[in-house]
């Protein structure tokens, strides 16, 4: 293969794209070398498998994948505003809303919410690590190599361009040859396994590892949050799986799964795409809904109401978002009763999901609320959400989909759901939780300008998209210059680049929190604290709990404050059980990268390389006997002595 | 973690063995075989259903009693179970896009009903 096959040419802000990576690679590896930090890096981050560490990595990719998506958002918007200024072409056009789309919800959404998740699930349950801290930096190093495979997609070989559903036969090697699509394929795949992975991960963890006297429903509700979606993950992902791999062996080994010819049938990748992805959009918003219950009642003051209701109530969304998936291909053809049976199941779930809604709305009732950055968030959260839903109901109308199908009504929607939603969330836990993990608050002026630019930026951006649906005007098109569609295309447009100060504000609020903010003295940041989290101490030493505390109610937190005790209990102190750092996570998990690198560009030979050394990691694994190592007690003494100023 | 003992876990190797060729017959029914149709297809789906037991038996615990917190191993079984009726009964259903295929006399009319429809 020739090298101008290998990068991509031709296109100037691809040039430019090319630059700033070389520039940011080589200030990266400059700063790390004239700082003598490589030791650090290594000895600190890469080799980690302490869930606060790998927790924090996921959020920074996270943020990191949120500032591409946004960037391919705001070039996108920017074609639609000024269609005759022909900022890109049509075939650009195809590969940054299909990044956009892949990147938001793989690479940006769920990282985010299993940092979290991550940092904060052991903390309130009372447990020291994961269930297995190895696998867990297993999974990050799948999703992150994943994402970063993906990623490069648009310098090297091309971008996929056919939709971030990846519908074939567009998709098909017959229709999209070249490396593009495999990017898709390989990506997903990669870092599809390190979610599997973190799945089963968190779920032996909570069911496994809680304080004692802990029951299921004694714990606090983002655990319960994501304890229902592990469950999601673990029966949803293996479809993804299996799907991308038959879709792999259709492009690269000709088999006919997908085709058009060989009596393939096209429309099964549809079906199991969507089997995996509306149990996906309840992954990424289940842990949504438990970050607003934290806050909300951290806030409000008060118990969160209803607690068992809300429990149930995400139970019963994760049954039924495995029997909705039809209704995002109402008009593949099916006949009337098909899609009215799925029509049916699509309107159960709001159900469940307007008890959620009266539960939040009767917690805050007649509550002190404190408006914070984070409240602020979820606060807001709740009439856009809603916004969202009910158009969501519109569209589960199987015979008035055929209306809203596809167009900006459907973009409006889900943009609704899914940033007022899950983007919310993010930005409203990390907020809440962030004096947690690095020991200050973030700035609560600047974050406030950060949230109502966002907020104001993000109705005026996608309300007007309603209308432009209603108008007529199909998704994934690049040319508007239709009279009727130019304004509210402008006014959408300005709303996005509002979207976007916000998250410069947000990004530099990080900085500037880190330089001016008070330091950390209690562990209870917010002073309202009822879970566990916040009965560590500040940082949270590396073993967490130097004695477990025995939970026997929701909330235990807000009866020990009003006793006056702490968890810790000097005279049962024992030694603790860690586990070690290990370098084999990221090695490994480099071996498969490399072979999913060589299987987009179809170079067998070292795909197969990549896997026997890939395989030959998990070997040497298993004769690993390194059972970790004990924490002596005069250590721990010392540590809690110091932190708490005893 | 009661048993950490470095012994040689049999049971794994067999099923890893036993697993490897009943994939290799099956692959060999479909490619090298001479069988009639109907025979591969049985064969196969009989291959398949070992191949389950396999798993189930020999790695999946199936046999275990329930651990400290209650939890039997067939429960998450039963899940998954469930999982695969919905996946292949669904897309069964779905992708039959509602028409059966001409068998019964009454579809006739149904079926010029929607062509009908179609070439409006």
């Amino acid at each position: 293969m020739a090298l101008d096959e290998f990068f991509v040419t031709g296109e100037p802000l691809i040039y430019a794209g090319m630059v700033s990576i070389a520039l940011v690679t080589s200030a990266i590896i400059f700063l790390l070398t004239y700082f003598k930090k490589w030791g650090w890096l290594w000895r600190e981050w890469l080799t980690t498998v302490d869930h606060k560490k790998i927790g924090i990595m996921y959020i920074l990719s996270a943020l990191v994948m949120l500032f591409r998506g946004g960037a391919d958002a705001l070039m996108m918007r920017t074609q639609l505003a000024f269609p005759g200024l022909e900022f890109l072409d049509s075939q650009h056009y195809n590969e940054i809303f299909t990044t956009h789309g892949t990147v938001m919800i793989i690479f940006m959404a769920m990282p985010f919410l299993i940092g979290l998740m991550n940092i904060i699930v052991p903390l309130q349950i009372g447990a020291r690590d994961f269930a297995f801290p190895f696998v867990n930096a297993v999974s990050f190093w799948a999703f992150f190599l994943g994402a970063m495979l993906f990623n490069i997609s648009f310098v090297i070989g091309g971008s996929p361009d056919a939709g971030w559903t990846s519908y074939t036969p567009l998709a098909g090697a017959a229709m999209s040859p070249g490396p593009g699509q495999n990017f898709y394929l390989m990506g997903l795949q990669l870092s599809g396994i390190g979610t599997l992975a973190t799945g089963i991960n968190l779920m032996v963890t909570i069911l496994k590892m809680r304080a004692p006297g802990m029951k299921l429903f004694h714990m606090p509700i983002f655990t319960w949050s994501t304890l229902v979606t592990c469950f999601i993950i673990v029966f949803a992902f293996p479809i993804l799986t299996v799907a991308l791999a038959l879709m792999t062996i259709d492009r690269i080994f000709g088999a006919q799964f997908f085709t058009l010819t060989g009596e393939g049938l096209p429309m099964m990748w549809a079906n199991l795409f969507w089997m995996w992805g509306h149990p996906e959009v309840y992954i990424v918003i289940l842990p949504a809904f438990g970050i607003f219950s934290e806050v909300i009642a951290t806030f409000a003051k008060k118990r969160l109401f209803g607690y068992n209701a809300m429990v149930w109530s995400m139970i019963i969304i994760a049954l039924l978002s495995f029997l909705v998936w039809v209704h995002h291909f109402f008009t593949m053809g099916a006949g009337a009763f098909v899609n009215s049976v799925f029509s049916v199941s699509t309107m159960l779930i709001a159900v469940p999901t307007g008890v959620k809604i009266f539960n939040w709305l009767a917690t805050l009732y007649k509550s002190r609320i404190e408006f914070t950055v984070p409240m602020l968030w979820s606060l807001a959260f709740i009439p856009s959400f809603i916004l969202g839903g009910v158009t969501g109901v519109m569209l589960g109308m199987a015979a008035a989909d055929y209306q809203f199908h596809n167009s900006y009504f459907l973009i409006a929607h889900f943009h609704y759901v899914l940033i007022a939603g899950t983007v919310f969330a993010c930005f409203a836990g990390l907020v809440y939780w962030y004096p947690k993990m690095f020991g200050h608050k973030m700035n609560e002026r600047i974050g406030k300008w950060a949230f109502w630019l966002f907020l104001i930026g993000f109705h005026i951006c996608f309300f007007p998209q309603y209308f432009l649906g209603l108008d007529g005007m199909p998704r994934r098109l690049f040319i508007t210059n239709i009279a009727e569609w130019l304004p509210l295309n402008v006014i959408s447009t300005v709303g996005a680049f509002g979207m976007g100060a916000g998250f410069a504000v947000f990004v530099f609020n990080i900085y500037y929190s880190y330089r001016y903010s008070e330091r950390e003295k209690t562990g209870d940041a917010w002073g309202h604290g009822r879970t566990l989290e916040w009965s560590t101490t500040t940082p949270v030493p590396f073993y967490n709990f130097a004695t477990v505390p025995y939970v026997d109610e929701i909330d235990p937190y807000v009866r020990m404050k009003e006793e006056g005790k702490t968890t810790f209990d000097e005279k049962k102190l024992k030694p603790i059980h860690m586990p070690s750092y290990s370098g084999q996570p990221i090695i490994m998990m480099s071996f498969f990268a490399l072979a999913s690198f060589a299987l987009v560009f179809e170079w067998i030979p070292l795909a197969i390389a990549g896997l026997l050394g890939g395989v030959a990691c998990m070997a040497f694994r298993s004769f690993d006997y390194d059972d970790g190592y004990y924490v002596q007690v005069d250590e721990i003494k010392r540590t809690e002595r110091k932190a708490r100023g005893l | 973690m009661a048993n950490t003992k470095k012994r040689i876990p049999t049971q794994h190797v067999i099923g890893f063995l036993l697993s490897l060729v009943m994939t290799l017959v099956a692959a060999w029914a479909v490619i090298g075989s001479d069988l009639p149709k109907m025979w591969v297809i049985i064969s196969i789906l009989i291959l398949a259903l070992l191949q389950a037991g396999v798993q189930l038996f020999m790695f999946m615990h199936i046999t275990e009693e329930s651990s400290d917190g209650g939890h039997v191993p067939w429960n998450m079984m039963f899940h998954g179970f469930a999982l695969a009726a919905i996946l292949v009964a669904g897309s069964l259903f779905t992708m039959s896009f509602g028409f059966d295929h001409g068998d019964m006399d009454m579809d006739d009319g149904h079926k010029q009903e929607q062509h009908s429809e179609h070439s409006e």
